[in-house]
């Protein structure tokens, strides 16, 4: 066990400097980003002096440098600063939209992920079939798609012509869980078959590698049934690949989700991501990528952590 | 099984056909083969690769591997043609009544399972008995098979257990629902010879207790005559003779057959003591390490020009990484490697083209260690033009010259691919291009190894006769004997990563020996179907 949390420790030290590293390049694109919050929020009346007593108030007339490590370290102290379109804390506000997405993230997953796996194993077993060839256009068909064009599809049918789901996603606090699962419902679908078919392919592919190998014909030879071949000998194996894609795509279900969440108005931190270039609302900018950020160094983490974890070798050393 | 079934029918093969598909087209590769077994009979399959010896013990089974089919012809089993049996009905007769193991038992171990759990599903899965009661049966037959440990061995995952251990793990395997016939396909041949033996006798002991009937598919004849009551000789899908053991070995009816006995006859004439005359590569006191694990301890050996050093042991001896070591692939902890008296830089990085240029490698496997993308031309025309500056027309008639000497016509060979090569001619293409540098030395690790006996014996001689007209030295890393009775003017030989003894072949070579030098010698299997029991009676005799 020692050697794995060895492993683990060290991927998740890289992890901390890919964050650190990320931040700064956040900050120096962010820097470089044309406009000026100043300009913005005062329009008509921005004459030199009105923009320059704003840069002040608001400390952006600092050298960059002084101001990038300011926020590093007030970030570390949980400090995420202050929105400059609403003044409001960013922790608070982040905090709350951060759910909504984490919501819709899940909701997504729980559909997305058991139905990919399956249906690729089912893929792998009936390989060459007709099952496997259809699998495969359909959800090769819907990944062809932009998501948005998907998502208009689904309101199409789905609410404006059967009326099943509401074609705006309106979520907040006081709705109860299932209520809001249900007005999840659409983004989630639109989630789900964009990513269903990465996952299934991959899943399918990682077993299919595995039948030419010797155990797989062993186990053939034993007399064992189709099914149990796949789930018991190839599948086990082929885990690590299938975690990595797997993982990939849970986070493209939060970071990947600016669009659909346009889509569906949905109140979640790709829309606010969105509002707040357009507003040049630069903390809030820089601690959505952040987040953003975040998720992909945790999930990649968690992805690496459990292959580690799947390889029997290093799970049982000699 | 009851002993009034004992000499009844098992298995009959009646003009047997196997077609196998490449670029989309099926080819035969089994042309009506007849195979009769009777119970509690052991049939030996021999042939070199190609030869179909696999494919026909599989056939066995009713089992042909992706891209194969059985074309034609019927495989009774008890009754049942297994040619025209349904899916479901050869799949209970598979694992149940016909067992097989498999050539790399390491391979063939599912890695995420315990080897209890591969052990009974089987019975398990076939309803034959009960998880429990399967358990402490493969306990009992783990005992059987002497490995050690039986209660705690099933326990363990696949690679934390030795390689002949698993072996014969995976022949228990094959013995939990006692079935009928076991197909052995080439057990031992990856292991080392003072394993072998283990593994041998275990399987013969284990046969004979049960009175199984049994299939052993091997290249050497040496192997097969200690297990099998009965020889068939295939060679390209064809029989070429079949007959009892003894009367085989005694007296082969057929030219291949006879061949096939008479390889390893090749001997080099013997060596003199070099005296004092400096050596062309001296390795000086060379420990080394991978990581923090040490793995070579303190090696000494001198290479003189024009001769051949034979490095023996098996694997995990260091042998390879002493390879390593001089070429500058890892460079030593201690100790120094010294090219006509003067060091050689430890880093293959630090030395310059010129002591590069001396010192070749020729590799183990051809498939891998050529290029599979470029021609014959440009595999050996690339060292021409980084040693030695060759280009154009005189590059191309310098391939010409060295195909010429690893006997390949250049106009027929310059352009192939080495797709369409056989292993034989991708050593060769390997060798080449060794030469091309021009060296005074050439490592050769384990190049026979990977290669039919009757090939390699081929490569044994064509490197024999280089050394004679180039004079070249070799460095000649082997785990096979009687490649070293061949080919070695002197021999070192290395035990976990010490050299244990070395000197002249012939001195090495008669007793007294090192004991460990005693071990391998005598483990190594004699076309005397008598062979192993004698030597197993010895051997307890000794311990006795």
């Amino acid at each position: 066990m020692s050697q794995i949390a060895k492993l683990v420790a060290q991927r998740l030290a890289l992890g901390l400097l890919t964050l650190f590293i990320v931040s700064l390049i956040i900050f120096l694109c962010v820097e470089m980003l044309p406009g000026n919050f100043s300009e913005a929020i005062l329009g008509q009346s921005a004459t030199p002096e009105t923009v320059a007593a704003f840069n002040r108030e608001l400390g952006l007339d600092l050298p960059p440098h002084e101001r990038y490590v300011t926020w590093l370290f007030n970030m570390l102290q949980g400090d995420f600063g202050r929105s400059l379109a609403s003044k409001r804390e960013l922790s608070e506000l982040l905090g709350y939209r951060l759910e909504n997405t984490l919501f819709l993230a899940a909701v997504a997953a729980v559909i997305a992920v058991p139905l990919a796996v399956s249906l690729g194993v089912l893929a792998a077993l009936y390989r060459e079939s007709f099952y496997d060839r259809a699998v495969n256009v359909v959800t090769l068909s819907s990944i062809s798609f932009p998501e948005f064009f998907v998502a208009y599809i689904l309101i199409l049918v789905l609410a404006q012509n059967m009326g099943v789901f509401p074609a705006i996603s309106n979520i907040s606090d006081e709705l109860g869980f299932w209520e809001k699962v249900y007005r999840t419902a659409l983004p989630a679908l639109t989630l789900t078959l964009v990513c269903v078919a990465h996952m299934m392919r991959m899943t399918r592919a990682a077993i299919i590698n595995l039948l030419a190998s010797p155990y797989i014909e062993m186990a053939r030879l034993k007399g064992l049934r189709p099914t149990r071949i796949i789930l018991k000998h190839a599948l086990p194996n082929a885990l690590a690949p299938i975690i990595n894609v797997v993982v990939l795509n849970l986070a493209y279900l939060v970071v990947g989700v600016v669009l659909v969440e346009v889509v569906f108005v949905y109140p979640g931190l790709g829309q606010l991501f969105v509002d707040s270039v357009r507003s040049r609302d630069i903390p809030v900018v820089q601690a959505c990528s952040l987040i953003f950020a975040m998720t992909y160094v945790l999930l990649n983490l968690l992805a690496d952590v459990l292959s580690i974890m799947s390889n029997p070798r290093l799970l049982h050393p000699r | 099984m009851a002993e009034d079934k004992k000499g009844e029918v098992l298995l009959q093969m009646h003009g047997l056909r196997i077609e196998g598909r490449s670029d989309e087209i099926w080819h035969e590769i089994v042309h009506g083969v007849d195979v009769v077994l009777r119970r509690g009979e052991v049939l030996g399959l021999i042939g070199e690769s190609g030869a179909g010896k696999s494919t026909i013990g599989l056939a066995a089974m009713g089992f042909a591997r992706d891209g194969c089919r059985i074309s034609g012809g019927s495989i009774m089993f008890d009754g049942v043609d297994l040619a025209k049996a349904s899916d479901d009905s050869l799949r209970q007769l598979r694992g149940s009544r016909i067992a097989y193991v498999a050539q790399s038992a390491a391979a063939a171990f599912n890695p995420a399972q315990k080897l209890i759990d591969q052990y009974c599903e089987a019975p398990v899965q076939h309803g034959i008995m009960p998880r429990a009661e399967a358990e402490s049966d493969a306990i009992d037959l783990y005992g059987r098979l002497q490995l050690p440990d039986p209660e705690g061995i099933g326990f363990r995952y696949p690679h934390q257990v030795s390689g002949g251990q698993l072996q014969r793990a995976m022949t228990a395997m094959a013995m939990a629902c006692r079935p009928d016939l076991i197909v052995f396909d080439e057990p031992t041949t990856a292991l080392d010879v003072t394993t072998q033996i283990e593994v041998l006798s275990a399987i013969r002991d284990i046969v004979r207790q049960f009175d199984t009937a049994a299939i052993y598919i091997t290249h050497d004849l040496a192997v097969v005559s200690q297990m099998a009551d009965r020889i068939m000789v295939l060679r390209y899908g064809n029989l070429v003779e079949e007959g009892e053991t003894r009367g085989m070995i005694e007296d082969p009816q057929k030219e291949y057959t006879r061949d096939l006995l008479a390889v390893r006859t090749f001997r080099k004439e013997l060596a003199e003591d070099p005296g004092a005359e400096m050596p062309l590569l001296r390795v000086e006191n060379v420990s080394a390490a991978y990581g923090k694990s040490p793995v070579l301890f303190n090696v000494s050996m001198d290479i003189h020009s024009k001769r051949t050093v034979a490095v023996v042991g098996e694997s995990g001896s260091g042998k390879s990484t002493a390879a390593r070591v001089i070429t500058g692939l890892l460079p030593p902890s201690e100790g120094k490697v010294l090219y006509e008296g003067l060091p050689l830089p430890a880093d293959h990085r630090k030395r310059s083209k010129d002591e590069k240029h001396r010192l070749q490698m020729i590799y183990q496997m051809p498939d891998t260690a050529i290029n599979p993308r470029q021609r014959v031309r440009s595999i050996i025309g690339r060292p021409l033009e980084f040693y030695l500056g060759l280009r154009g027309e005189d590059r191309d008639a310098r391939v010409r010259q060295l195909l010429e000497m690893i006997e390949l016509d250049p106009d027929e060979f310059i352009d192939r691919f080495p797709g369409e090569l056989s292993g034989g001619q991708k050593q060769r293409v390997c060798i080449a291009r060794a030469l091309a540098a021009e060296p005074e030395l050439i490592i050769c690790d384990e190049v026979t190894s990977a290669l039919d006996q009757l090939v390699a014996e081929e490569i044994l001689k064509l490197l024999q006769r280089l050394q004679d007209e180039l004079g070249l030295a070799y460095m000649f890393i082997t785990h096979d004997l009687a490649t070293v009775r061949a080919v070695a003017d002197e021999i070192v030989v290395m035990l976990q990563g010490e050299v244990v003894e070395q000197g002249l072949k012939e001195t090495v070579l008669t007793p007294p020996h090192h004991e460990y030098t005693e071990l391998l010698l005598s483990s190594v299997p004699e076309m005397d179907p008598d062979w192993l029991d004698n030597l197993l009676d010895e051997r307890l005799e000794q311990s006795a």
